[in-house]
């Protein structure tokens, strides 16, 4: 729980990583402190032993010293070099999300977080997750730019529009946190935040199974894809079809018409869905209409979740929570996730090895 | 009471106009092409600014006492905050050092008659006026609430204010630091006297010198962001916005990519004045000369790389941000080197402590903070956690108020005589320099602790377990605001009932020790030749030591 003690020096320390940050920080004040106390002393004992005798007096001349230079030139560099490398690594780990993180969808809007699960779960400006598990956030705007930020867990990102950025975090303490919006976003900025509850995994069993809410965002996209959109009219495969195949297509490359290969990241099927035109997959005409303007940001996660879990394998990062993968739509894509998913035993034991 | 003055300007000089006294007219101000006259006006219009950018920074700290956002509504406070950023920066900071004091000093230390292009230069003022005429129009409007970042794609499409109107007023202004840059850089090439070797500059004007670079360079790249800004809106060109196509990030790239360069087009000129007073007042040479000029080229360069240190959660590649963060710490370097030299310089001098030596030791203290904060923002998995939040805004005012501020009012105490003939009182100098130090460390040091439990920035409301902390910081405020209001009380005082100043109140040896107090027109009455190293105290160097202490004497 928030502590408040009179003036709190740290936040909570409630992920993985606020201990690595933490150390990073204590580092940095070590060196700012061993760096000033010479430069301070120095000044002051200058300033007391060679202030003013006599009036206009004109000292010795003394004019550098390669030496002194150089040596000052090396230390610094070094230092700083260190914490380069320090700063490094944390951020790898902060930017890093491991495989089997438990998938979560973030829209923001000025000025609230919309926030989805796989299970079909909606909340906002809360963010329940279960403690010990991998979470990763999958972001994006419906306006301006916005920046999930918990103190607590040391990491933040920049939502933008048009495109997913990422976040994720381990929560190790059972807590309520404060979320904030940290990239400054407009008239009521400072009201877009709420907390995230990190729960027991069996307390947060208990609040999944508490409100559904309707479909899951595979069910959404599987429904929007199928019948809302008529996407499948050109994408549902067999010989005729005149849209580009979308089984396993997800995290492998696409080769485009002109030449270039791109990942088929979420960032691509996004892009796909909203600028047809603008890469046409090798051997398909640039038939596709645009859906801008037609699905919301909600809808677009949904059929972004919905193609990802037709590719089970390269999916995995997505689609390995618990319930998610249960109730995976297509059913080819069930088996093979069944077959070929060695990994996902593995991720759901992560839950109790806290 | 022109005789009087002209009798009691120094020993020896005979009675003569000068610059303050040749014309009186109002036509003879704004047409001028007189460099000195020109900085005046200039240091008029800008402290204009910088009261109108305190008040606005006084209600923001105002607003922060409690944690509700009770005193302004949210769309007030998001209008006041952005406004205080863009009249300091734009308005205060950029403009301060260079426009008052280089535009001042520069010719006079090289001992030229004038800049190189002196109609430029009073375009460049008028340039100066009309944007900031149009910004204090558009911000009577309505104002603008966009953070003076501008990001998009708030700033183009969610923004219900006059971000237009502010965006021309910016444009505009660029073309007053561009031509001020051009114009140090040719003045620096051709103009200088004879015997003033590149190694003889003064190191304000070594400073001055990068910064002019940085200000040719960078400044056109935020022109063409506005530019494009506005094409966007016009054309519906997707440029930014990404519902027709653009990329807000490219934004991002395109204004950090001049704005970081700003920043040391805001604190190089400080460095250069810092370097002055602590080698003025100490009475020796500055420890390592070349590596203090070629440490700001060096910054200079190197500040054009490390634009996307502003950027490290915005969704940009893990490896940009590698090299990014690298450049950051490399660009740490010559901060550093600066910070040695500086103390190296004490070593054996004779310090005396008036008051300009005393805001250089404040900057000392106040830059090596904010210098070593910097590096916690560039050690990219600290900064994740510190960007966007007060530990940022503590950073920065360290640099800047902390830096800049306190060079640029260090700066206007050292010339003050030179430029005005006149003899602030030393009593209340010391006691405002003293003001804004402690002021200023009770107002921004908390917030590093408020910023670190995560308290973002650009909030006119916040968790009320941060509020002590805040009130802290108000506190700081009011001292640091009292601070900075008694110069221009006791400044004002010093024109009418200040003592002569004498050519040299502080028995220098730079060139513009060496004219009367005030300067006349032509700055010299016969071309001075150089004959002396920067910095070099000694009785040989022409001197008089012996008739200084005279005087010195006959004063008190
Ligand atoms: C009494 C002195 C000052 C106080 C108390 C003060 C206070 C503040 C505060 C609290 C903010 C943060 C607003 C926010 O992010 O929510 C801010 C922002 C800023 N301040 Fe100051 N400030 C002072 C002086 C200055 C000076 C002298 C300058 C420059 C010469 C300056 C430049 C800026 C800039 C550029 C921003 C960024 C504005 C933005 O976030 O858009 N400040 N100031
Ligand atoms: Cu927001």
């Amino acid at each position: 729980m928030q502590t408040t003690n009179w003036v709190p020096l740290f936040p909570e320390q409630a992920s993985t990583f606020a201990a690595h940050v933490d150390l990073l920080y204590a580092y940095l004040i070590v060196v700012s402190i061993v760096f000033s106390i010479p430069i301070v002393v120095a000044i002051f004992v200058f300033a007391i032993k060679y202030r003013e005798t006599e009036k206009f007096a004109t000292p010795e001349e003394m004019h550098g010293s390669m030496v002194l230079e150089t040596v000052w030139s090396i230390i610094p560099f070094v230092v700083s070099m260190t914490i380069f490398l320090g700063g490094a690594l944390v951020y790898f780990e902060q930017f890093t999300p491991p495989d089997d993180s438990m998938e979560i969808y973030v829209v923001g809007k000025q000025w609230m977080w919309k926030i989805q699960h796989q299970t079909g779960q909606r909340e906002i400006n809360e963010l329940h997750v279960p403690v010990g598990r991998n979470v990763k956030l999958t972001m994006t705007t419906e306006d301006v730019l916005h920046d999930f930020d918990i103190p607590a867990f040391r990491t933040k990102a920049d939502v933008v529009p048009g495109r997913y950025t990422y976040l994720w975090f381990n929560a190790t303490k059972p807590g309520k946190y404060h979320l904030f919006c940290a990239e400054y976003c407009g008239l009521n900025h400072s009201g877009m935040g709420g907390y995230v509850y990190v729960m027991e995994q069996r307390d947060f069993d208990n609040w999944l199974s508490g409100s559904v809410s309707g479909q899951t965002p595979v069910e959404e996209g599987k429904d929007l894809f199928m019948n809302k959109l008529g996407c499948a009219s050109c994408h549902a495969g067999g010989p005729a079809q005149r849209g580009a195949k979308l089984e396993g297509i997800f995290n492998h490359d696409v080769k485009l018409v002109g030449g270039a290969t791109v990942k088929a990241d979420e960032n691509y099927l996004r892009n796909s869905i909203l600028n047809p035109s603008s890469q046409v997959v090798e051997g398909f005409q640039p038939i596709m209409p645009t859906f801008k303007g037609q699905v919301t940001e909600e809808q677009l996660t949904s059929l972004v979740a919905y193609i990802k879990s037709l590719s089970p394998n390269a999916a995995a990062a997505s689609s390995s929570t618990s319930a998610a993968a249960t109730t995976a739509p297509a059913a080819n894509a069930n088996t093979s996730a069944a077959n070929t998913a060695a990994s996902k035993p593995a991720a759901h034991g992560n839950t109790s090895n806290k | 009471m022109q005789s009087q003055e002209a009798i009691s300007h120094g020993y020896g000089s005979k009675q003569k106009l000068n610059y303050l006294t040749n014309g009186s007219t109002l036509r003879s101000w704004l047409l001028t092409k007189d460099h000195k006259r020109i900085a005046i006006m200039y240091l008029i219009s800008v402290s204009i600014f910088f009261l109108f950018g305190g008040l606005y920074a006084a209600t923001i700290r105002l607003e922060l006492l409690t944690p509700a956002s009770d005193l302004l509504e949210s769309a007030t406070y998001n209008k006041v905050f952005t406004q205080h950023g863009i009249l300091m920066i734009f308005f205060f900071l950029i403009p301060s050092i260079p426009a008052i004091l280089g535009n001042f000093l520069l010719p006079i230390m090289i001992g030229a008659k004038d800049l190189a292009l002196p109609r430029i230069n009073l375009l460049s003022l008028y340039i100066y006026w009309i944007a900031g005429g149009l910004v204090l129009f558009a911000l009577m409007q309505g104002g603008v609430d966009t953070g003076w970042t501008f990001y998009t794609p708030y700033s183009t499409t969610f923004s219900n204010s006059y971000v237009m109107l502010v965006g021309l007023g910016i444009f505009i202004n660029g073309f007053s630091s561009i031509l001020t840059g051009l114009n140090f850089i040719v003045t620096i090439h051709t103009m200088r006297a004879p015997g003033m070797t590149w190694f003889r500059l003064p190191l304000f004007v070594w400073a001055h010198y990068a910064t002019s670079l940085v200000m040719v360079l960078g400044t056109p790249v935020v022109a063409i962001t506005v530019l494009l800004l506005a094409i966007e809106r016009v054309a519906q060109v997707g440029i930014f916005d990404p519902s027709i196509g653009g990329d807000p990030i490219l934004f991002q790239h395109l204004f950090w990519f001049y704005s970081h360069p700003a920043v040391y087009i805001m604190i190089l000129p400080g460095m250069g004045v810092i370097s002055e007073l602590i080698s003025n007042f100490s009475r020796k040479k500055v420890f390592g000369y070349e590596f203090i000029a070629f440490s700001s080229i060096a910054i200079a360069v190197f500040g054009f790389l490390v634009w996307g240190h502003h950027m490290f959660v915005s969704g940009q590649s893990i490896y940009a941000g590698l090299v990014f963060s690298f450049l950051t710490m490399v660009v740490a370097v010559p901060s550093a080197i600066k910070m040695f030299n500086w103390t190296a310089t004490l070593y054996k001098g004779s310090i005396s402590f008036d008051t300009p030596m005393l805001y250089a030791i404040g900057f000392m203290g106040l830059f090596l903070i904010g210098g070593l904060t910097g590096l916690f923002l560039g050690a990219m998995g600290l900064t994740v956690h510190l960007t966007d939040t007060y530990f940022v805004v503590a950073h920065f005012h360290y640099v800047m108020v902390g830096g800049q501020v306190i060079a640029y009012l260090g700066g206007i105490h050292y010339w003050w005589p030179k430029m005005t003939g006149k003899m602030y009182s030393e009593f209340w100098g010391k006691i405002s320099a003293m003001l804004v130090f402690v002021g200023f460390n009770l107002t921004f040091f908390p917030q590093f602790i408020v910023g670190y439990q995560g308290m973002p920035r650009r909030y006119a409301s916040y968790p009320e377990e941060l509020q002590v902390l805040n009130i802290f910081s108000t506190a700081g405020a009011s001292v640091l605001g009292i601070g900075l209001l008694m110069p221009a009380v006791y400044l004002m005082h010093s024109l009418i009932a200040g003592k002569p100043a004498g050519d040299n109140p502080w028995m220098l040896p730079g060139l513009e020790w060496r004219t009367s107090s005030p300067p006349p027109t032509e700055n010299f009455e016969t071309m001075p030749v150089v004959t002396w190293e920067a910095y070099e105290f000694g009785e040989e160097n022409g001197l008089d030591i012996e008739e200084a202490k005279r005087r010195e004497a006959a004063l008190v």
